[in-house]
Formats: structure tokens, C-alpha cells, sequence
């Protein structure tokens, strides 16, 4: 599998990480690191699209990484309009693409 | 409703200073802060910062985060993390949003220090999953240990941008290229100096066309601007790159001022809209400040003694300290936050183009618009000379506020002066370097190299600061690059030295032909 993690960075050493865990992208088993936002663990295993807009259904995903620009939202747990970029990632987590602001794709 | 006698609004490194400030002197101080982590975005700066002792020069960003949160914990101040301030009203009461609930404060005074948020520009395609803000890929590498791409194009070439694109190498991504639309790098040339190096092109007065992708970024198409920066058709160059970064500045997050009622003013010089406050932060409305880089776009170094002045202010407002003890500290903060200040760099030179140092020395138009100093042109500097034995080669070419180099050697071959901008100058003959390397790893710039050369017969030796993975050992051969990245030539290495007080700076010493020993400023295990 792709993966863009660090393994080892010359100024900060081995990233700390929780434990290894397993939740769902659209139905789809994947693995992250328990507490590092789903968007790290999505986008190390190589997922960029988070969502569909609403009315031009234009892809988007990660833009500013801290909470503020909303465009990574996904439905967590059933959740919309979550930002996955400051969600903590748990075990058994359901991750659903985000069409407009439901996970039924309508188009 | 909760009542303090100081309530500060986000806890990055203006914040937390300030609440140090206060609550060193004794007053009640409560820290609202909407992420679940203190610190700010000094957390994600893994570079050394550049000043003097003073300004924690030469120590990490994050280290000086770890520092400042022992600080804030041992003063007693209190942090309420996940809390986000949502309106500011007549007698300083806020309404912040913690625990599920809208909660009611109040203080006595209060500190705004919610720094800023990135800027765009908008081109076709901008919006696709891979176009990230620089802090996003700060953020996902720095703190997540997730690359943001494989292959990445940097478009701004301001600090943010010299030193992003740098951290991008380090955590083991490919810099396509450094764009900028602007004539001339924004940014110190050190910083720039040291990502070309390694081989990144850099292109001046050049933008974004178009991002090329339906479902994300597949590739990026530049193109060379006019003097109304409009592409010129038939300029387009085109790169296969999975993500675009843009570090087009920053802009101060002043809407709880603005809500507050306190005067504001519109003012590019400091980054957009921002309050009227005096020389301590303090605003229009009586004992409410601003510090950091809400009240204007600066660095983190300056952010932390604006927030000290601005905390020290608040505590003697309130009575919680004497007035000569405040003006003898003020004067103190006041001193550092000038030094900060001085030199190419200062706010008051902001878009100008400065052609000599202060020194009387041409400044490279080749660094500035290329983003490395000519062999010619670095001939010039008082830093650079040849002598015989080992000696520091010190390329650095504009007056910054910076000189823990000359701290670092103990054989005093470098001089600053008591000008913290001067450039610095090495003993011109005999300097007596012992070839420690202190000034080496010191150097925030990474611009100091040590030279020797007369190393072995044809021979010149080049020590140079080096902080990516794998480190090569002993033997290994690789190629010599030059200051504009270019492979130049074999090169051995036959010495690698890590040390504790390097802090992660590794000194390489390469053996190259003494043709190149002028030349050969980076080293690079180049797959056949």
C-alpha cells in the first residue's frame, strides 16, 4: 500500500504515535494511528478527495490543515460536516465521503 | 460569569507571553485557546531561529515552545485548550464556546493574540485536493509525520515559503520548483540560499497558470508575467507534480478587535486589518491589547516580547506592579523588539529594494532573483577569504538580525560588533580557527562552511551543515553540488561529526578538487 508517512525525520527523530487501529473509509477497511486526525491517516495512505460539493460537485480535500477553511469535511460516525483535519481518529471510526453534506451521493 | 484579572485569547507565542507576564506578578490569568494543543503554529517550526541570545536565537521553534509552556505552567497560568471565543463585548466580557456550552467571562483586561491566517491567490484549479496552504504541509509533515505529497511545486517565495520548501526536503519530498510573481525573493537569502543548493529552481516573476487534474492534482502549468503580472502566452512551463503549496503571506485574524469597538485601521504595511495600538499593544478601548501578529504580520520571536510588553502593561494598569519596575523592564523588551527590528529586513523597508549593505557592499541581484550568490559575487563578503589552514567561509550576504556565530567561536575569527545586523566578518588572515565547527551548526542560515584549502595535495576540504536522512558515513561517495545545485563533481566524505550542542545539525566534511573548493557548498548521493 502507498504510504507517505515518515519513518525517521532528521530533526524530529520518529513521529510518536498512538496505537494502530482500523476504521472504515466508505465502507472500506483502513488503518491509522489512534488520535492523529483522520485526514493524516487518510491522506498517508494516499486518499485525497474527502467530499463533493454541493452544487458544482467539485472534489476537495485538505487545504489548511488546522480547523479553519472547512474544505476536508466528511461524515464521521454519521456525523456531516466534520472536520477531519482536528478529529482524533479512534478504532472502528466510519468514515464516509461527504456528497454535498450527506453520504448519499444524490447526482 | 467567570471573572480574571487578565483573559487572553489564543495561546500561541504572543499569548502565552503575555499571560507569563501577568501572572508572574501575581494576577489571576485564564488562556482561551480553540485547538486542543497549546503553542500556536510554533510547534510546527523545526528550524533555528535567527537573532541573538535574547531572542532564543539558534534554538529550535518547538524547543522554544516546550520552554514557553514549562514558563506558563510554572507562573500558574491556566490554559483552557478546545475553547473558541466567539464574541467580545462592552466591558471586556467574552462569550466562548468550550464543553458543549456557550460559556460567560469576564476580565479586567484582556489580550487578543490570535495571530494570523494564510492568504491565497486563486487560478484555475485551486480548489483541487492537493493544493494545500504552506501550513497545511507544515502541519501534516511536522506534527503528523505525513508527507503532504511526493513531488511538490512552492509558490511564494517569502520566509514561509524558503523555509517550508526546505522542511519539505527534510521530511524526504521533492521541490519541483519555487515560483513567485514578485521580481525578487521575499524572503531572508539565506533561506533561499540553502534550498538551492540542494538543486530547486527557482522562478522569479512567474505564477500559476493552471492546475492541471479532474479528481486532484496531476500537474501544474507556470508562465512568466508582465509588469501588470498577466501571464505572457508562449512562457508556460509545465511540471509533473502531485501537490502545489502556496505561501502567499499572511493576514491578522482581527475580528474579535474589530468586534470589540476599538479603533482599527486598514494597513498593508502590517498585513491588512488591524487595531491602533500604542508602542505596548494597548488599543482604543482601555486595558485591551493586541499582541502578536494580529496587530501586525511579523515573526514569532517579535510576537513573544510584544505579548511580554503588552502582559507586563496589563499588570501595571492594574496595580500589579510598581512603576519604575515596569518602565526598567519595558525599556528592556523594547531594546530586543528594536533589534528585531534593524536591518534589510526591518518593516520599514518592506517592498524596497536595497541594492548595498550597509557595509557598502552590492547585494547579489543573482540571490535575490535566482536564489544563490554568484562564485564571483561572493568574493565580496567579509565573511569569505582564502587562507591558509582550516577557516570558516561565512556566505552571509545581507544585514538580518542574527550573530549567535559569533558566540559560537571560541577563537574569536568572527565579528559581529555590537550591531546585530553588521555582516560578519572573519579574521582575514591566520584567524585561528581550530576547526571546532561551533559557527557551523550555530548559523540559523546554515550559510557557514569550513574551508581548508590545502587539506591534501589537490585537495580542498568543505565542512558543511547537513540535516537530512540517511546520513552518509565515512568514505561514501557522492557529488559535490554548487550553490545553484548543479552536480559538479565527485566528492569523498572523510569526516561526519554529530554532537548534542549541533542540535541535529550534522557537519559533513566532503574532499573535492581544489577547483571546486570555491565552489562545492552541498553534497547529494546521486543514483547512477
Amino acid at each position: 500500500m502507498e504510504t507517505q508517512r515518515i519513518t525517521e525525520h532528521p530533526i524530529l527523530g520518529v513521529p510518536e504515535k498512538g496505537a494502530l487501529v482500523t476504521f472504515t473509509l466508505d465502507g472500506k477497511e483502513m488503518q491509522g494511528y489512534e488520535g492523529e486526525p483522520i485526514a493524516a491517516a487518510l491522506r498517508a495512505s494516499g486518499i485525497l478527495k474527502h467530499r463533493e460539493t454541493a452544487k458544482l460537485h467539485k472534489p476537495r480535500g485538505i487545504f489548511c490543515a488546522i480547523g479553519r477553511c472547512t474544505d476536508c469535511v466528511m461524515v464521521v460516525d454519521g456525523v456531516p460536516n466534520t472536520r477531519t483535519c482536528i478529529t482524533a481518529l479512534k478504532a472502528g471510526m466510519k468514515v464516509q465521503t461527504q456528497y454535498g453534506c450527506s453520504a448519499e451521493k444524490s447526482w | 460569569m467567570e471573572r480574571y484579572n487578565l483573559i487572553v485569547v489564543g495561546a500561541g507565542p504572543a499569548g502565552l507571553s503575555a499571560a507569563i507576564e501577568a501572572a508572574k506578578r501575581g494576577m489571576s490569568v485564564m488562556v482561551f485557546d480553540e485547538n486542543h494543543k497549546p503553542g500556536g503554529q510554533l510547534f510546527k517550526q523545526i528550524h533555528k531561529f535567527f537573532g541573538s541570545k535574547e531572542h532564543k536565537a539558534k534554538i529550535r521553534g518547538f524547543n522554544i515552545g516546550e520552554e514557553l509552556l514549562k514558563e506558563a505552567s510554572e507562573a500558574g497560568v491556566q490554559v483552557k485548550l478546545n475553547a473558541t471565543v466567539t464574541g467580545i463585548f462592552e466591558n471586556k466580557e467574552l462569550t466562548v464556546n468550550h464543553d458543549g456550552a456557550i460559556h460567560h467571562y469576564k476580565g479586567d483586561s484582556v489580550i487578543i493574540a490570535t495571530g494570523a491566517a494564510e492568504n491565497m491567490v486563486p487560478f484555475e484549479g485551486w480548489t483541487l485536493p492537493g493544493v494545500i496552504g504552506a501550513g497545511a504541509a507544515q502541519t501534516m509533515m511536522n506534527l503528523h509525520g505525513v508527507r503532504p505529497g511526493k513531488r511538490i511545486l512552492m509558490l511564494g517565495s517569502g520566509n514561509v515559503g524558503l523555509v517550508v520548501s526546505f522542511q519539505l526536503l527534510q521530511a524526504g519530498c521533492e521541490v519541483a520548483a519555487l515560483v513567485d510573481a514578485a521580481p525578487r525573493i521575499g524572503g531572508y537569502g539565506v533561506h533561499a540560499a540553502k534550498v538551492a543548493r540542494t538543486g530547486v529552481p527557482f522562478y522569479l516573476g512567474y505564477t500559476i497558470k493552471r492546475v492541471i487534474g479532474t479528481e486532484k492534482v496531476e500537474g501544474v502549468e507556470i508562465g512568466k508575467v508582465d509588469e501588470h503580472f498577466k501571464i505572457i502566452p508562449g512562457t508556460e512551463i509545465k511540471f509533473d507534480v502531485d501537490t502545489v503549496c502556496v505561501a502567499v503571506g499572511l493576514s491578522p485574524m482581527s475580528q474579535l478587535l474589530k468586534m470589540s469597538g476599538c479603533k482599527m485601521e486598514d494597513n498593508p504595511r502590517r498585513g491588512g486589518q488591524v487595531p491602533i495600538v500604542d508602542e505596548y499593544g494597548e488599543t482604543s478601548v482601555e486595558c485591551l491589547f493586541a499582541a502578536g501578529d494580529v496587530s501586525g504580520i511579523e515573526e514569532a520571536s517579535s510576537a513573544m516580547i510584544k505579548g511580554r510588553m503588552a502582559g507586563l502593561r496589563a499588570a501595571y494598569k492594574l496595580g500589579y506592579t510598581e512603576e519604575y519596575i515596569m518602565k526598567d523592564t519595558e525599556a528592556l523588551y523594547a531594546k530586543d523588539l528594536d533589534s528585531l527590528r534593524q536591518g534589510m529586513f526591518a518593516p520599514s523597508n518592506r517592498g524596497k529594494l536595497i541594492e548595498k549593505t550597509d557595509e557598502g557592499i552590492p547585494v547579489s541581484m543573482n540571490l535575490l532573483t535566482k536564489g544563490f550568490v554568484s562564485d564571483e559575487e561572493i568574493e565580496q563578503y567579509p565573511g569569505v577569504t582564502h587562507q591558509k589552514g582550516i577557516h570558516p567561509v561565512i556566505e552571509c550576504t545581507q544585514n538580518i538580525p542574527c550573530n549567535p556565530c559569533q558566540d559560537a567561536c571560541k577563537k574569536n575569527c568572527i565579528k559581529i560588533g555590537a550591531c546585530i545586523t553588521s555582516l560578519p566578518t572573519v579574521i582575514p588572515e591566520n584567524c585561528g580557527c581550530s576547526g571546532c565547527g561551533m559557527c557551523v551548526a550555530s548559523c540559523s542560515g546554515q550559510a557557514i562552511f569550513l574551508v581548508h584549502e590545502d587539506f591534501e595535495p589537490g585537495f580542498t576540504s568543505i565542512t558543511l551543515p547537513y540535516e537530512f536522512l540517511p546520513l552518509p558515513e565515512k568514505g561514501t561517495v557522492g557529488k559535490a553540488l554548487s550553490r545553484s545545485g548543479e552536480l559538479l563533481c565527485d566528492a569523498e566524505i572523510v569526516s561526519v561529526k554529530s554532537a548534542g550542542v549541533f542540535d541535529h545539525t550534522h557537519l559533513l566534511t566532503m574532499k573535492v578538487p581544489n577547483e571546486f573548493g570555491n565552489k562545492a557548498r552541498f553534497w547529494k548521493l546521486v543514483k547512477e
